[in-house]
């Protein structure tokens, strides 16, 4: 920000530098095993060959990528030609995530500002009730919802109680579905941080705005979006990345037309069938895009904030 | 009010509750077009609370107000045509000061350009033309203080609200800022309506001065009435410094009351409307119109002094009176006014000068 005065440098600054740099070290630690090591890991199986039986061969190979890119006829002599099997999955599966997404966050910001407009008791009993259905394991929840949703679970038998339709509506295995699996698994992800956000937002700007006659809507567009959009930001990757990697509620609720990434790689490490290298290679390229995604959601955060 | 003025707020019977608490109790008061009008009084008397009821912030429980002859209690903020000054000034963080100042003009409907324009001449007014591109974090809080006034000011709104504006700037720019704003007002012609709880801030500024406490009004009047004419104990109090002594009114005749104090001495003095004979009552002297003296003169108390206090253009002297009561007294630092400064444990009298002392009720 402002110039001129000369960085503090000298001994105090340096013990405090090395200081940090010791207590980072759990943290560095943690990010290691956790982190680097696993997707190292993933980065050397996804170059071996495959072993039959699952697990793998010792042995360099780029036949793992080859095989999600590219046919190479029935024989697998042919030239490259492009395999739209799996980049069909996958764009069928950012698709998905990109709409849960967008759907999580118009359900999600009215539900985030209602709870942070609320007086504080009751706001911390709203933040409560959200996630209570985390107490849940993911599995069973989302087996529940297939029972919710069944042609004859209770959500066709209240349609047909209220007269709303005659035969029961179709839902499991549709894409509804998985987008319904999709809300229930993530939208808290898409509520708390915007919470967070419109909960730290000054009140008084909204009114300095009404008192420099803007509307409502215009105090919303103007203000208040602009203030809490790290929170939407957050909420959406923290939407969009589960969801693009999810496996549980398209394989429950969707059914075998709706298989998304997170089944596709899910299967290559189960079993007998599977084949890791391919696994590994699909996680990678999933790893990829969503680097990407993160990448260009940073660099416009840092667009918007400018000179400040 | 002056005949003839038109009135630019008016406030009938306003009320304000939250709940059980009221903290607004029938306030009914008019404000001048043009006039510098200050919302005086000590913390929670409310000031905020009408402030707000004007911006349309909060609703009124009960009453109407009225800007221009027009009723206004029940549209909401946006629709008002006043701009209010806020007390941590509310600028917008992601834009810029121009764009900030601008807000206003284009949500009424100006075009990009034309706000700009005057949202520059604005930044001129307040002398702030060469930071228009930065944001609000990158100014001194004197400079942010402009920026809300300009905002405030860009749309011309009838009347301006301003909400302690000057409370977070230290001493010197404070006075600075005090000249700028009564300059600014004179020169724009837009009625003010000002809330402070520093008394000498609103006797510099004012027109005139509304003086609340606990939701009430207490007086209503330009700065010299409320100063010399005090209504009653509270305000005299409260305004400037003052002592007060407990007295037993006598007889009243025409504005003057004889009253007799505790040690039994007589004073003559003027006296607001309220007070009854045979009654209790307060005396109220301002300090510096009060002299200490050698002589027994005759309408002088005699005291003993306890401190001298040097306070650099004013020499105050603590002193204290037969049967108890304490007393302050203000001179000059100059030729004259050394002459009677007295060492602690001496014995003086206490004159007054004319129609200083005034009786008031509580
Ligand atoms: N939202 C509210 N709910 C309940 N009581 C309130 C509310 N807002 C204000 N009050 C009360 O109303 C009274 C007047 O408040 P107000 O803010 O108008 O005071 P003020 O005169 O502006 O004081 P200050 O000089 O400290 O700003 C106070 O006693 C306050 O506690
Ligand atoms: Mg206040």
């Amino acid at each position: 920000m402002a110039g001129g005065a000369p960085a503090p440098g000298g001994v105090a600054s340096q013990t405090f530098a090395s200081a940090r740099n010791w207590l980072l070290m759990p943290s560095w630690a943690v990010l290691l095993v956790f982190v680097a090591a696993p997707v190292a890991m993933m980065l050397v199986y996804s170059f071996l060959t495959k072993e039959f039986r699952g697990g793998v061969i010792w042995e360099f190979s780029t036949g793992a990528y080859d095989q999600f890119f590219c046919n190479r006829g029935l024989f697998g002599d042919e030239p490259c030609q492009i395999e739209w099997t799996y980049i069909n999955i996958f764009w069928r599966s950012i698709w998905q995530a990109g709409l849960a997404t967008v759907l999580s966050l118009l359900i999600g910001f009215p539900t985030a500002y209602f709870i942070a407009t609320r007086s504080e008791k009751t706001r911390a009993l709203w933040v409560f009730a959200i996630t209570i259905p985390y107490w849940v394991n993911l599995l069973i929840r989302t087996v529940s919802m297939k029972f919710l949703l069944r042609d004859q679970g209770p959500l066709n038998d209240l349609l047909i109680g209220l007269g709303l339709t005659e035969d029961p509506l179709r839902i499991i295995n549709t894409n509804l579905a998985v987008q319904l699996g999709l809300y229930y698994s993530y939208l808290p992800f898409m509520v708390l941080p915007i919470y967070a956000a419109v909960e730290r937002y000054n009140f008084t700007l909204s009114e300095a705005a009404a008192d420099l006659y803007a509307t409502k809507w215009a105090t919303l567009r103007r203000i208040v979006l602009p203030a809490v959009k790290p929170g939407i930001v957050a909420g959406c990757i923290l939407v969009f990345v589960p969801s693009l990697g999810a496996f549980l509620a398209p394989d429950l609720l969707g059914g075998a037309r709706n298989f998304m990434i997170g089944s596709l790689i899910e299967e290559q490490f189960k079993g007998n069938a599977g084949n890791w290298p391919f696994g590994a290679a699909a996680s990678m390229i999933l790893l990829t895009l969503v680097l990407l995604v993160l990448l260009v959601s940073a660099t416009q955060q840092r667009r918007t904030k400018g000179a400040v | 009010m002056a005949n003839g003025t038109t009135v630019a707020v008016d406030i009938r019977n306003a009320v304000k509750r939250y709940g059980e608490f009221t903290a607004l109790k029938t306030i009914s008061l008019g404000i001048a077009d043009n006039e510098f009008f200050t919302l005086l009084g000590p913390s929670g008397c409310g000031k905020t609370t009408l402030l707000r009821m004007i911006a349309g912030f909060e609703d009124v429980t009960a009453g109407e107000i009225f800007l221009y002859g027009e009723e206004i209690e029940t549209l909401p903020p946006h629709k008002r045509p006043v701009n209010t000054v806020f007390q941590n000034y509310a600028l917008f963080p992601h834009m810029t000061i121009l764009e900030n100042v601008g807000f206003g003009l284009e949500m009424l409907g100006q075009s990009k350009a034309q706000a700009r324009t005057r949202a520059g001449e604005m930044l001129e007014l307040v002398q702030l033309s060469q930071f228009a591109a930065r944001k609000p974090a990158q100014l001194s809080g004197g400079q942010q203080q402009r920026v809300a006034l300009a905002r405030a000011l860009a749309p011309s709104p009838k009347v301006l609200l301003l909400d302690e504006p000057l409370s977070a700037l230290d001493l010197k720019l404070r006075k600075a800022m005090q000249i700028e704003l009564k300059h600014i007002q004179r020169e724009t012609g837009i009625t003010f309506i000002f809330v402070t709880h520093d008394q000498e801030e609103a006797l510099t500024m004012s027109d005139r001065i509304a003086v609340m406490s606990a939701g009430e009004l207490q007086q209503l009047g330009s700065p010299r009435d409320i100063y010399e004419r005090p209504r009653n104990r509270f305000v005299a109090d409260f305004i400037g410094e003052t002592n007060l002594l407990d007295v037993t009114v006598d007889r009243i005749d025409g504005g003057i009351a004889e009253c007799v104090l505790d040690s039994g001495q007589r004073l003559s003095c003027e006296a607001a409307d309220s007070v009854a004979p045979d009654s209790r009552a307060h005396l109220s002297i301002r300090p510096e119109r009060l002299v200490l003296g050698h002589d027994p003169a005759a309408p002088a108390l005699k005291a003993q002094v306890r401190e001298t206090i040097f306070v650099g253009t004013d020499i105050t002297t603590l002193l204290t009176l037969e049967n108890g009561p304490e007393i302050t007294v203000r001179s000059s630092n100059s030729a004259r006014g050394n002459k009677r400064v007295f060492a602690p444990g001496a014995h003086a009298f206490v004159a007054m000068e004319p129609g200083a002392a005034r009786l008031l009720v509580d």
